[in-house]
């Protein structure tokens, strides 16, 4: 899967979000990691736990942002799913309970309403199979996390993921 | 949400409450007229906080108790800090306690600005969630975002990140930030504390239902200051207990429906704690600008509906930004970042006023500082019958009320007390026995 969008050469801000004290949600975080041992040119990258407020305090201003996270959808571990979120909300299954912590896919509403969306806002979700705390990531999962890593570093050619 | 009738019966049931911190439900049994059953249900699972904290070293307290909640961490950082260095004999006095009542204010700035604006402002206007409410009212969120950021600001220079700080030491700090990150902070209270003062026509022009219960309200109290880290503990039903007293005047008890146990006072039973107990017990203490909010707000020093809450949480709003401008105007960061603190054989307690009320912690350590027993009371733990109480007298109260309504009150009358369920259930009573 490859999204046009990250072939162009200008800033890109990449957010990883995740804890990867928690397996598989790490995903989003050890994504971020391998883009920036990678130092490509033209991308910034942060990894944050993915609170709404924090999430849009670190896009405000920024006009090309993909985001990786990490996702529960019931598709296989290790699917990678790239959402455009100008195009309209998350799906319902990558919203998460509404308690202190509102998350991605309320971020990206709030933005919405707000008029602080990216212009160019690019989610990456990476299905996961375990994210109990203490555990590791998956193969399947790590396995993802290296092709989408590498191809938004520019490692590997489009297609590969 | 569900409402089921039987002939007089009636159960309200909510299984996943919104706009709270972790996971609990609600149900309410009635039958002719009068509730006969109320419960809170957390079933947020039990993280057993207390028991890891046995044999870990005293000085790992505030970085790991500051994990039970990435709302309040600062509460359980200073909680422990205070509570081993009374363990060891350590007082930690001047700048130090200055900067540290700065890093609380930006805790209740940020945790207060989320409740008031993001998560009870939506119940008061009639909207779902927050983002329902950012469509027609995208300036109440705005505000909400940029108090919160201002809120994060203080958190990430005092403690180095806002979530989960890792500058806070049992002595003090690690590292003390430069008089310019302070300077910094100084333009963004000022619009902080504004933009709380101007919110004030808007909150108060909320309905309020007129509910007044007969508290005991139950907070900290210091002759100097608005209480953060230290002082008494006090009610207005005549407690006035040094914080080392406290288990011999409250006591936890597990009832089946809650993974969070319950606290009550041993001779009186339910108590409150948080916003309304330190505003009505400390009103005196607020600074000269917060009173005149609070005037603006049309509270005349005490307040015992918790619906109010949302207007006694932008009082202190206004305060803690007011503090906040105060100590960074008159702080010295040309000392040293901590003291030295030695550990010895001793039991410390420590109790500070986390945003949704009075956090208890009381450690036992031996010689070379190794914690021996940990015992931690959050306040939501604290507020857990009160709540179950206020649905009782609401739900009598407001029987008449349709089923949703009645329902989104009742849910309305637990955010009161922005309760911190993740929080309330980080313990679990273990017994080990040594082979």
């Amino acid at each position: 899967m490859h999204h046009p969008d990250e072939a162009a050469s200008t800033t890109l801000l990449l957010i990883g979000i995740g804890n990867p004290d928690c397996g598989d949600d790490g995903a989003g975080a050890e994504v971020v990691r391998r883009v920036a041992a990678a130092a490509p040119d033209g991308i910034r990258t942060s990894i944050l736990s993915g609170e709404a407020a924090k999430l849009i305090d670190a896009w405000t201003g920024a006009e090309r942002v993909v985001v990786v996270d990490a996702a529960s959808s019931g598709s296989p571990p290790g699917t990678i799913r790239c959402f455009d979120a100008n195009a309209g909300p998350l799906p319902a299954s990558h919203e998460r309970r509404s308690t202190h912590g509102l998350g991605l896919a309320e971020a990206i509403e709030l933005a919405r309403n707000l008029d602080l969306l990216p212009s160019r806002l690019t989610v990456y979700a990476i299905e996961a199979a375990e994210t109990s705390v203490g555990s590791r990531i998956s193969p399947a999962v790590a396995d993802a996390v290296r092709r989408l890593g590498d191809e938004l570093a520019g490692v590997a050619e489009p297609g590969h993921i | 949400m569900a409402e089921r009738r039987n002939g007089n019966s009636r159960h309200l049931k909510v299984d996943v409450l919104a706009r709270v911190e972790g996971e609990g439900g609600m149900q309410v049994r009635m039958k002719d007229g009068r509730v006969s059953q109320v419960r809170l249900n957390i079933f947020e699972p039990p993280r057993f906080f207390e028991a890891m904290l046995r044999g870990r070293d005293f000085t790992e307290t505030p970085d790991i108790t500051a994990r039970i909640c990435g709302i309040c961490p600062v509460a359980y950082q200073m909680s422990a800090c205070h509570a081993m260095e009374m363990a060891c004999g350590t007082n930690v006095d001047g700048p130090l306690r200055e900067l540290r009542r700065l890093l609380y204010c930006g805790e209740w700035i940020e945790s207060h600005a989320l409740h008031v604006f993001m998560l009870h402002a939506p119940d008061f206007l009639g909207y779902e969630s927050a983002i329902h409410m950012s469509a027609e009212h995208p300036e109440v969120v705005k505000t909400a975002l940029r108090l919160k950021h201002v809120g994060n600001e203080v958190m990430n220079v005092l403690g180095g990140r806002a979530v989960h700080p890792i500058n806070v030491r049992v002595g003090g700090f690690y590292r003390l930030p430069s008089k310019e990150a302070l300077a910094a902070l100084v333009p963004q209270l000022e619009w902080a504390r504004q933009a709380c003062v101007d919110s004030i026509p808007l909150l108060r022009s909320f309905e309020y239902p007129d509910f007044e219960q007969d508290y005991e309200l139950v907070a900290l109290s210091h002759p100097d200051e608005y209480p953060m880290n230290e002082g008494r503990l006090v009610s207005n039903k005549g407690l006035d207990i040094d914080i080392a007293d406290y288990d011999a005047h409250f006591e936890e008890i597990h009832l089946e429906h809650s993974n969070a146990l319950h606290s009550r006072l041993r001779e009186r039973g339910p108590y409150f704690v948080g916003p309304l107990a330190r505003f009505s017990l400390n009103f005196d203490q607020l600074s000269p600008l917060a009173q005149q909010a609070a005037a603006a707000a049309g509270l005349d020093g005490e307040c015992r509906n918790p619906f109010k809450s949302i207007l006694v949480r932008t009082v202190e709003l206004v305060y803690a930004c007011d503090e906040a401008l105060r100590i960074l105007d008159t702080c010295d960061v040309s000392g040293p970042a901590s003291v030295p603190v030695e550990p010895r054989r001793g039991v410390g307690h420590g109790c500070t006023e986390a945003p949704r009320g009075i956090l208890y912690h009381r450690y036992e350590i031996d010689e070379r500082g190794d914690i021996v027993n940990a015992e931690i009371i959050p306040p939501t733990s604290q507020n857990q019958a009160q709540i179950e109480e206020d649905l009782r007298a609401f739900v009598e109260q407001y029987q008449t009320l349709g089923k949703d309504e009645l329902t989104w009150k009742c849910e309305q009358a637990i955010r009161n007390y922005d309760p911190c369920i993740s929080c309330a259930t980080h313990f679990l009573k273990l017994d080990i026995v040594e082979a």
